[in-house]
């Protein structure tokens, strides 16, 4: 259990930057879950609201809960494998959409490792299994992508060329009908999604071998391109 | 931090290329000219990426006898009651738009010395760089006692249009009970897991209408594209009605009758109410009359699918053999950019950008049921060499197999707006 769960973690050090966060602190947890508190219930009678009751978030699928009306970008991730752990929840709550696209989840994010860390730890009193989880790793990792990365000004014309390979797939009038959309997408949310891919952070076989041989110089440049694509 | 393209730049007629920019290369005359051969997943997409790319600055013809295209990629679900003959159907009013000059005729020869095309209607064409995409022909006398004058006693439905539609109707007219036959093809052919999943989909329609009926598999092969998943579904939802016989029972040993309607495997014969025979496959004709084939398919340079006996003339697709990429829709149009993008390089001096090879195929089992398997690919000195790859598992979940059901139909509007525009 222990050393599977470490080979993503491994993979996602060398490719995200930023310090591993200690152990989280379940109290200042609580305090910073009231950032959650208008959508997101947790505890005994927690109900859906605005967005799903997070007991039990730990081990369970994206977009599992029966009755709740998640976005087509949510229940895709869970077809497609998507398992809330210390790791892909640190990343959603980070930046949702470097995880899911187009989640209904209206958040912008928590930049700071340590509030992460701590929320994590807060919630993960109220999931069933709290065993999977191991006590020794950090609750948390950071996964903020190296500003560096995000500085990189895409060659647009080298993008339009690797497009080529998105465009057997991704449709070019931006229909998402089993595929989803790829036009019209903001440049960071762009790259953060690619490199959420590379690091196989988010599910999906051919994006995370697609996005596996992108260079970062080619993720800018394929950034460069969509973002001004009519 | 901007990237330098000049990085890029791997073959020497693409760094020639480039010094000399931004000429135009047509030799004597004025506009460059491109004469693509054959309007498929290949010819299509190079013609309309040409167009495109090229702003009008090259003469991009497409020489095509169809009026309209009938792809080959989902006609399995057609016979499978999924999709309707005129799902398929793709006409080229869409390249025509696009500034491709679409010219119905067929191409019967090529004077590469000349650098003419000649046509079936009369006539010529000049052309700087030519382009092939002609698909697959079948080898003479792959399958005893099958020729084409046969083949609509014994369909062989590997072409897209008529032939499908004719094998769906005596599939339709089986008697209770009565026995569907394939011959299957040896390798190399189009579409390796197109067989198994026109298996499959035959036994789709049999268990709604004909449930007693039987399928029988002649396969010179001792093994297949996505087999174990493939024989996991046929195991779980068509328990008892495929019998497969490989390699070392024969499967590779067989003579039909079309007259009598009887498939003889391994020295056994049996009566059979409809047989699929897919024979041994080779490159499209004009290929061989170019004169560019080695055997039965055309080698070129991984680099830009140029021929490795005529620099100015490229193989996508089926036709060509490059190495490791399956013979598919997919990889023919992945292969299709890499050179439109070498080949407008070598006409006006643009960017010629390393080349890089995908391909994925999505098969179908039953309903809501689908798989997939796929690989990133790069040119090296040698051949066009696998880099990465995945595949389905057994035992996935119906959640996942009707998810990856749903992205192949995303996949199939993906790419024929990929090729058609």
């Amino acid at each position: 259990m222990l050393a599977r769960s470490l080979v993503p973690l491994t993979v996602v050090a060398v490719l995200f930057s930023g310090p591993a966060a200690a152990q989280g602190d379940a109290e200042n947890g609580q305090k910073v879950f009231r950032k959650c508190t208008s959508c997101h219930q947790v505890g005994a009678d927690a109900k859906d609201r605005v967005g799903p009751q997070l007991n039990g978030i730990f081990g369970r699928a994206a977009g599992a809960i029966e009755g709740y009306k998640y976005s087509k970008s949510m229940r895709r991730a869970g077809d497609d494998g998507l398992i809330w752990t210390l790791e892909t929840l640190d990343a959603y709550i980070e930046n949702p959409k470097a995880l899911v696209s187009k989640t209904r989840m209206n958040f912008r994010g928590l930049d700071d490792p340590q509030d992460r860390a701590d929320l994590l730890a807060f919630l993960r009193d109220y999931s069933d299994n709290p065993a999977d989880i191991p006590e020794a790793e950090p609750t948390a990792e950071a996964h903020m992508l190296d500003p560096a990365i995000l500085a990189i000004e895409g060659d647009a014309e080298y993008g339009a060329y690797l497009a080529g390979e998105c465009t057997t797939c991704h449709q070019g009038d931006g229909a998402d009908r089993g595929i989803p959309s790829i036009t019209h997408w903001p440049t960071e949310d762009f790259v953060v999604a690619m490199h959420a891919y590379k690091s196989k952070l988010r599910p999906h076989p051919v994006m995370q071998m697609m996005a596996g041989r992108l260079a970062d110089e080619e993720i800018a440049a394929l950034a460069a391109y969509f973002k001004d694509l009519e | 931090m901007k990237l330098n393209r000049r990085v890029f730049l791997g073959s020497g007629a693409a760094v020639s290329a480039v010094l000399s920019a931004p000429a135009v290369f047509a030799a004597g005359h004025g506009k460059p000219r491109v004469v693509v051969v054959g309007g498929g997943a290949g010819g299509a997409t190079a013609a309309r990426y040409l167009a495109k790319d090229s702003k009008g600055a090259i003469d991009v013809m497409l020489i095509e006898p169809s009026r309209m295209y009938y792809t080959c990629f989902f006609s399995n679900l057609y016979l499978g009651g999924f999709k309707e003959m005129d799902d398929l159907g793709h006409s080229y009013g869409g390249l025509a738009r696009g500034g491709v000059n679409v010219v119905h005729d067929w191409a019967v020869g090529v004077d590469r010395d000349a650098k003419t095309v000649a046509l079936a209607g009369g006539g010529s064409v000049p052309y700087d760089k030519l382009i092939l995409s002609p698909g697959i022909d079948f080898v003479d006398g792959a399958v005893e006692g099958w020729d084409i004058s046969a083949q609509n006693a014994m369909p062989h439905a590997y072409k897209g249009g008529s032939q499908t539609e004719l094998l769906k109707a005596q599939i339709a007219a089986m008697p209770q009970g009565g026995t569907f036959a394939m011959v299957a093809p040896p390798n190399p052919f189009r579409c390796p897991p197109g067989p198994y999943e026109r298996v499959s989909m035959v036994a789709h329609y049999l268990k709604a209408n004909n449930p007693t009926a039987k399928i029988i598999v002649a396969d010179p092969k001792a093994k297949f594209s996505k087999q174990a998943l493939f024989q996991e579904g046929w195991a779980d939802r068509y328990a008892g009605m495929v019998d497969w016989i490989g390699e070392d029972f024969g499967g590779g040993n067989v003579a039909v009758d079309p007259g009598a309607m009887t498939l003889t495997i391994d020295g056994e014969e049996t009566k059979v109410d409809v047989c699929n025979v897919i024979p041994a496959m080779k490159a499209g004709r004009i290929a061989e009359l170019t004169g560019v084939t080695d055997g039965n398919w055309a080698p070129v340079n991984p680099n830009d699918m140029s021929s490795r006996v005529d620099g100015d003339v490229y193989v996508l697709g089926d036709a060509s053999q490059q190495g490791d990429m399956p013979k598919s829709g997919f990889s023919a149009n992945s292969q299709a950019k890499v050179c439109a993008n070498a080949v407008r390089g070598a006409l006006m001096g643009s960017s010629v950008f390393p080349a890089r090879f995908s391909n994925t195929c999505w098969s179908l089992i039953d309903t809501d049921n689908g798989v997939k398997v796929g690989a990133t690919y790069e040119a090296t000195d040698e051949k066009i060499a696998k880099v990465d790859g995945f595949i389905s598992n057994t035992g996935e979940s119906a959640d996942l197999r009707k998810a990856t059901y749903e992205e192949s139909e995303g996949w199939y509007a993906g790419i024929t707006s990929d090729m058609f525009g």
